[in-house]
């Protein structure tokens, strides 16, 4: 058995609502894996699953080769770090570190060691007399991660963890819970519905909707090479094209995606072809300009370096594009 | 474009000048809403306290029986006579036990609502914690004596049981014992404990629901077993709510008055004693220190509670 974690048909189902429905997932020790996901598409619940907070409908889980099924949150080597945190308000930031120490009666002093060395891993250093009513969001965020990590667990849970966070911080954290993983060497399972953090972040990402994985591979294969057409639109909005603009091109008959990026436009002055369009809306996104061209009835993201001069809303453009970089999916 | 203004007109009238007025001058809006409840307070409340609090500082002349308006501690020192001590130690007891029977009651009740009870259960809890507080007060006293009664559905229950001589045994305690429950101090106890006990449920509850679910995960995340969560997460932010309801509690029973009269076995409670000095004994000054003593020991808990931290939680 290698896997950290293994789901095997996993059902929960709440009432009527299915939110996750015969789910197999395997995730290798060491990985950082990332659940990915729009809001009720069964991410959240997958990753309550293997905390133990919800015991599956039906399937079997493994976490190191020991099944989890019926066992407690407390007898589990998995720690979480929640999405608001969930530190105790009563407790300063040490004795939150040091909860788990603690309840494995850990002697005082070694406790207070072991969670100054975990405060200071994530850069707080000297804040373990604060109550975490006196911290900013950022730095609750990593009072929580240093709590999840002080115990060194078998696998970590990360729910949404960045999501309340300003971007700016969001990125820099991104970086620090990638170092972070490298040097503890622990099995993280990382929750969002952010697909620019799990792509960046993850060494593998598993696309949740309604309940079910979409798809499993690393960042490249999901953004590249997308089997369905909510993978292709989820995960960096790319064109769906219909089999019947997909025919015309390719002659076959199936569901296709196109990146945005893999458009080449220029402004087509007097020559019109098949492949001329009219620009409907412009965004400056900074280092591109986002396009959505109205192609024969078909409307087509292109996204072009913001170097390049681009007609304006309104304005005719011929499009190009190679013809592999459309990504056949599913027969229509 | 819009037909509508920039800027809308007044809504003129008295109603639209003073929203408009109150918009713009917010303290004179605090000023109007406080100002009743600060003259009722202030002047008929705290002024009361105040000529009561003047008055213990009188004394009783013994040959006149008149009150001499001399300041004086010799009324103050009266209370540590034995016979009035005792009056105050065996109220500060009462009250102790009948809020630490309250928290035990009520905790689990109030846990229940709060965690578990949803919809139609939830309305079912308040109504029954809410429902006695809707009858009279002396009513439910009544009932209780004949409930603790010999003769008494208490008394009934030991019998069909066969237990009588356990009831005996337990009214054959020295000091909480007596002839019945109902001229016991078992008995003043047990209608205390009814008649507060929605005063510690609806704080506890409050309290307990305010606790997020997601730190009870965390706790049970990070290793704790359902009793460790309950001794490290929950209770101790519960704790300003089982501190709130037992100041219910607590200063209900040391002001009291009633209940130990109709049940118990007529030793007397500082209440009773106020009641008797201000009135038959006519010693105002008496029943005014005799006043001050559950202030002061009121005191004395809520300052002892928060030197303990139950408030840190807040």
């Amino acid at each position: 058995m290698n896997s950290a974690v293994s789901l095997q048909k996993v059902s929960r189902h709440f009432g009527m609502v299915k939110a996750m429905d015969e789910v197999d997932l395997e995730i290798v020790p060491g990985e950082f894996f990332a659940m990915l996901g729009p809001s009720g598409s069964g991410k959240t619940t997958c990753l309550r699953l293997i905390a133990g907070f919800e015991q599956p409908t039906s399937g079997h889980i493994e976490i190191f080769g020991e099944t989890a099924e019926g066992v407690p949150p407390y007898r589990r080597n998995v720690n979480t770090v929640f999405q608001d945190y969930a530190l105790f308000p009563h407790l300063n930031v040490l004795d939150n570190v040091a909860f788990s120490l603690m309840l494995k009666k850990v002697p005082r002093v070694i406790r207070r060691k072991k969670a100054e060395e975990a405060l200071d891993m994530v850069r707080l250093g000297g804040y373990g007399n604060r109550k975490p009513g006196q911290l900013s969001g950022g730095q609750r965020q990593r009072v929580a991660l240093a709590r999840a990590i002080v115990n060194q667990p078998k696998v970590l849970l990360l729910d949404e963890p960045l999501g309340a966070l300003d971007l700016k911080l969001r990125e820099s954290m991104q970086d620090e819970l990638k170092a972070l993983q490298k040097a503890l060497g622990i099995t993280f399972v990382f929750v969002t519905h952010d697909q620019g953090e799990a792509l960046s972040m993850a060494d593998r990402v598993a696309v949740f909707s309604d309940g079910k994985v979409q798809q499993i591979g690393t960042p490249e294969d999901i953004y590249k090479r997308p089997q369905s057409r909510f993978v292709a639109d989820f995960v960096g909005s790319s064109n769906v094209l219909s089999p019947e603009f997909v025919y015309s091109i390719v002659g076959e008959r199936r569901w296709a995606s196109l990146r945005p990026e893999a458009i080449h436009v220029m402004a087509s002055g007097n020559n019109v072809s098949r492949m001329t369009g009219t620009i409907i809306s412009r965004s400056y996104l900074g280092p591109t300009i986002r396009l959505l061209i109205d192609l024969n009835g078909t409307q087509l993201h292109a996204s072009v370096p913001s170097t390049e001069i681009m007609p304006g809303e309104g304005q005719k453009v011929t499009l190009g594009f190679a013809k592999d970089a459309i990504h056949l999916m599913e027969p229509a | 474009m819009s037909s509508e203004a920039a800027v809308l007109p007044g809504r003129g009238g008295i109603f639209g000048g003073l929203s408009d007025l109150f918009w713009r001058q917010p303290k004179l809006f605090v000023f109007l809403l406080l100002t009743p409840a600060a003259l009722w307070l202030g002047i008929v409340y705290l002024g009361s306290l105040f000529t009561l609090l003047l008055q213990s500082f009188f004394h009783i002349d013994d040959f006149s029986g008149l009150v001499v308006r001399e300041f004086t501690l010799a009324t103050y020192a009266e209370l540590f006579k034995p016979q009035n001590l005792d009056v105050i130690v065996r109220t500060v007891v009462m009250s102790a036990l009948v809020t630490l029977g309250s928290i035990v009651v009520a905790f689990p009740i109030a846990y229940y609502a709060a965690r578990y009870a949803k919809g139609r259960w939830k309305a079912v809890f308040y109504l029954a914690v809410m429902l006695p507080l809707w009858s009279s007060y002396l009513v439910k006293v009544y009932a209780w004596k004949l409930i603790l009664a010999k003769e008494g559905i208490v008394g009934w229950v030991f019998e069909q049981l066969h237990i009588t001589p356990a009831l005996d045994a337990i009214l054959a305690i020295p000091v909480i014992g007596g002839n019945s429950l109902s001229f016991s101090f078992i008995g003043t106890f047990l209608v205390f404990l009814y008649i507060w006990l929605p005063y510690m449920i609806l704080p506890i509850q409050a309290a307990v629901e305010r606790v997020p679910v997601n730190l009870i995960d965390a706790a049970a995340d990070l290793g704790a077993p359902p009793v460790t969560i309950f001794r490290h997460v929950i209770f101790p932010l519960a704790l300003p709510g089982i501190v709130a309801g037992s100041i219910f509690t607590f200063s209900l029973t040391l002001g009291d008055y009633i209940i130990p009269q109709i049940v118990g076995n007529g030793r007397l409670f500082i209440g009773q004693v106020v009641y008797t000095q201000q009135g038959t004994a006519g010693n105002i000054p008496l029943a005014a220190a005799f006043t001050v003593v559950p202030v002061v020991i009121m005191g004395l808990y809520l300052w002892g509670a928060r030197k303990a931290g139950a408030f840190d939680a807040l």
